[in-house]
């Protein structure tokens, strides 16, 4: 292995077009060495054009880009060397087998480590003798990712890798992913499925038509953002819901007293403890936002234009 | 669905299209609504079959008239048709004796109409249900009210619609060159109902096997095998021999248009195109969906040590392909250089018997010369058929690249030129395996009756001077999937041209720039013609160039384009 880079994957003001498509305009993105960097954006909003970028499949109009310190598409061949890549959607050869592509795919790698392919294909339940053809979606998203983490690489780079998957091949899924991450290997997730980000991310860039619309650590991520009160108290709630940063107070009468509920913004949390401090709690609740509802935040607007409600939304 | 039958109490009888049985679906359920949107997808595609041999159709009327213009140029002609070599690749020659605009139109074209149209029609139906069956998208379609048979049923009637379509716009065209109604009707009919056993053909392969390309493939392979037969029985005897009735294509030519016309051959076609459309239902009932006949074997867990590169990787894909193609090309050719003799020995017995004949034919030389044009004619083929296997091959790069198994292989250390290399390598060699295959064959089959002139040495360098053209085509081919990966059906236009420049050229008078276009047209035509080298170096530099510049724009392009 070369030596590391303190940014595997840096990106600056990217832009890519296509004819009068504008798939990313101005994207900013970086994984650090050693983490998991999530990915996150609905369908079409530039997350596989930014990563075929990084691959050096698609050149880019624009901008500044970085993989393992080289350029990626001038360096493509000796970057692919220390890097491997999970398509979202997987495409394997008709005639050969499960077992044969994986093989394929690591020798063009440079080697294969014939008993870590056997482990991975005993946790991920895959029969190898199959022909492609006759593998499920899920199947050969398997085939890929048996094959990306049989390599010994510097990054992954994973692009919505457990589509297909069943949740039971999910979680073995996540455990190798942790397993890479505690080897300090580094990994560019892209992904939809906010639980599987928020398990084992460390940070997360949100893109949203080919721009980055928020991104950080999921902990600096819910500080811009409010987390849900609920609590039982014995006193009166007006001095705290005049408190600024509460919002959305609502009060049922509970038989131990009142059962109440409200959003807070994080940063003012501190003055709404001390107040509800005084009031007699019985049971308290905060919940900090789920990436899910971060997500929404930003996406709102489009959802409304669908017609969907933003009390529905938030589930 | 609803399978309850209406209460019994119910006053009025139901209308037929409610009626349980309706309700209840037929294995036909859902044919009229697919027909439609098959026919939505197609529009274009059909349009362009159709108009393309419609304009054939108008220029061969109108050229043939136009050159052959008086009674005597037209008895030159016929002359020239009577040789084996012409036989093999037109008719059974009906009226030769009196060779009109019609008996000539019928003999030298109808062939070949029929082998387009066969194509076609063998394309739609693959197109429309094993390659939708393949590509999982007919699941969708299946999964809805759709009976078993309904997506070949539906593409059946759509090859019909278009092959009767086809058949109108023939039969005006005749009568507008003043060709008599019937005899057009007749000869219209019968090209439609050949290309409809194919159709049929193609159908039942569509069972048989899981994947388009093989469905697709044995379909025009039995497509080959009737044009040989009918070749076959037609240079054994004029008018045909029992061999030539083996073949669908011979029905249509039997039926004498524009000679003395008889529709009767084309009830054979009828015949056997709904005995094949009953074997494919049968088979089709007793397969599950997505299967073939030939179940899928359980393959190797580990790959072979050989399997590690993007050659490998191609060559396993096409090797099957290029075996078959290979075994079909070699027999073919090799019953044909197996005719050589008798092609001398008939010319022989003509001139001596007829000094005009002998004038002809080029005097007491006249058997060799005939000899020598009946190898160039098949080495010309098998140079097409290379052409033809090349492009085919070459452009499954753009099916590697949408299907996105190219981006995966190129996000590992391969480089672009690796993986380009590797496409044109193996279409390359399986181009190269077919003009061998097929020049092997001819020469085999003629040594084995003992016809030695021309000798090995002239069929291996007759074979080697096509191959710098054959790759040319492929160099453009690779040229115009790189530059532009969206017209990649374009390199297809070059083969037609190849073809029609190679075979009619010459009947049509085409001027020296249209056949310039065909890069086998500048080929020395050896046997017949020497050696030279300029063609040979002129094409090999072209070839470079385009090559270069295939690679250069592919290293700049983006991966995928789609």
């Amino acid at each position: 292995m070369s030596t590391p880079v303190a940014h595997p994957v840096e990106i600056r003001d990217l832009h890519k077009s296509f004819g009068t498509t504008k798939a990313l305009d101005g994207l900013d993105l970086t994984v650090r060495a050693g983490e998991v960097a999530g990915f996150l954006g609905p369908n079409g909003s530039g997350k596989s054009t930014a990563i075929r970028v990084l691959l050096g499949l698609l050149r880019p109009t624009s901008g500044h880009v970085r993989v393992l310190g080289g350029d990626p598409w001038a360096d493509a061949v000796a970057l692919h060397r220390r890097l491997t890549y999970v398509p979202g959607d997987v495409s394997l050869w008709s005639n050969l087998t499960g077992g044969e592509a994986i093989d394929l795919m690591a020798r063009l790698r440079g080697g294969l480590d014939l008993a870590r392919k056997a482990e991975l294909l005993e946790r991920f339940e895959l029969d190898p003798t199959k022909k492609a053809r006759t593998y499920s979606k899920g199947n050969r998203q398997k085939v890929a990712l048996v094959a990306a983490f049989a390599s010994d690489v510097e990054l992954l780079v994973l692009d919505e890798p457990t589509s297909g998957l069943d949740p039971l091949m999910e979680a073995v899924f996540t455990e190798y992913l942790r397993e890479v991450k505690a080897q300090g290997r580094s990994v560019l997730l892209s992904s939809h499925i906010m639980s599987e980000v928020e398990k084992v991310c460390d940070t997360v860039t949100i893109i949203r038509q080919g721009r980055a619309v928020e991104s950080g650590t999921l902990d600096d991520l819910r500080h811009l953002t409010r987390s849900e009160v609920t609590a039982v108290v014995e006193g009166d709630l007006a001095a705290v819901a005049a408190l600024p940063g509460v919002h959305d107070l609502v009060t049922t009468p509970d038989a131990a007293g009142t059962r109440v509920a409200f959003s807070v913004d994080n940063d003012k949390m501190g003055p709404v403890l001390t107040a509800m401090g005084s009031l007699g709690v019985h049971a308290f609740t905060a919940t900090p936002p789920s990436l899910e509802e971060l997500f929404l935040r930003h996406y709102g607007d489009e959802l409304a234009a669908a017609g969907v409600p933003e009390g529905e939304t938030a589930r | 669905m609803s399978t309850t039958a209406p209460a019994p109490s119910t006053p009025a009888p139901a209308p037929a299209r409610t009626s349980p049985a309706a309700r209840r679906g037929s294995t036909l359920t859902g044919t009229w609504l697919l027909l439609r949107f098959m026919a939505r997808r197609d529009r274009v595609r059909l349009s362009v079959w159709a108009l393309s041999v419609v304009a054939l159709w108008l220029y061969v009327v109108t050229a043939f008239s136009a050159v052959y213009s008086t009674a005597a140029d037209r008895q030159a002609r016929a002359a020239l048709m009577s040789t084996p070599t012409s036989i093999m690749v037109t008719g059974p020659g009906y009226g030769l004796d009196d060779y009109t605009l019609g008996a000539m139109t019928a003999n030298e074209m109808t062939l070949w109409v029929i082998v387009a149209l066969a194509v076609m029609s063998i394309m739609q139906v693959v197109r429309h249900t094993r390659a939708e069956e393949e590509s999982s998208r007919s699941e969708l379609i299946r999964a809805a009210v759709v009976g078993r048979h309904a997506p070949a049923v539906a593409a059946m009637l759509l090859v019909l619609a278009a092959n009767v379509v086809i058949a109108a716009l023939t039969v005006a065209v005749f009568a507008a060159g003043g060709l008599a109604v019937l005899d057009s009707v007749v000869l219209a009919a019968g090209v439609g109902l050949t290309a409809m056993v194919f159709a049929a053909v193609a159908v039942v392969t569509s069972q048989v096997t899981a994947h388009r390309r093989g469905a697709s493939g044995m379909a025009i392979g039995v497509l080959g095998l009737a044009a040989v037969v009918r070749g076959a029985g037609d240079i054994q005897h004029l008018h045909g021999s029992a061999l030539s009735w083996f073949s669908p294509i011979a029905w249509a030519q039997q039926t004498r248009a524009f000679v003395e016309v008889r529709a009767w051959p084309l009830l054979l076609s009828v015949v056997l195109t709904v005995l094949l459309l009953v074997v494919a239902a049968f088979l089709a009932s007793h397969r599950d969906f997505g299967a073939g006949m030939i179940a899928d074997r359980r393959g190797r867990a580990d790959a072979r040590p050989t399997l590690r590169s993007p050659f490998a990787v191609a060559w396993r894909q096409q090797r099957t392909a290029i075996m078959w193609w290979a075994l079909g090309t070699g027999l073919m050719w090799l019953a044909s250089g197996t005719y050589l003799r008798d092609i001398g020995t008939m010319i022989e017995d003509m001139a001596e018997g007829n000094p005009a004949v002998a004038a002809i034919f080029g005097g007491a030389d006249g058997a060799q010369t005939i000899v020598n044009s009946f190898v160039y004619i098949m080495l010309l083929f098998t140079a097409l058929i290379a052409v033809g296997y090349g492009i085919s091959s070459l452009l499954r790069a753009r099916t590697e690249e949408t299907q996105g198994r190219t981006e995966w292989v190129l996000a590992t250390p391969v480089s672009r030129r690796r993986w380009l290399g590797a496409q044109v390598a193996v279409a390359g060699i399986g181009a190269i395996v077919l003009v061998a295959v097929g020049t092997l064959g001819m020469a085999i089959g003629a040594y084995s009756v003992g016809v030695t002139d021309p000798g090995l040495a002239t069929y291996a360098v007759a074979a080697a001077v096509y191959l710098p053209a054959v790759g040319l085509v492929l160099a453009l081919a690779t040229a115009i999937y790189a530059w532009a990966p969206r017209l990649t059906s374009l390199p297809w236009a070059f083969l037609v041209i190849a073809f029609v420049v190679g075979l009619f050229g010459e009947a049509f008078q085409l001027p020296d720039w249209i056949k310039g276009i065909s890069p086998l047209w500048w080929v020395p035509q050896m046997p017949l013609e020497a050696f030279t080298w300029p063609p040979v170096l002129a094409l090999t530099a072209i070839t470079a160039a385009l090559f270069t510049a295939a690679f250069t724009a592919f290293h700049r392009r983006d991966v995928p384009t789609v």
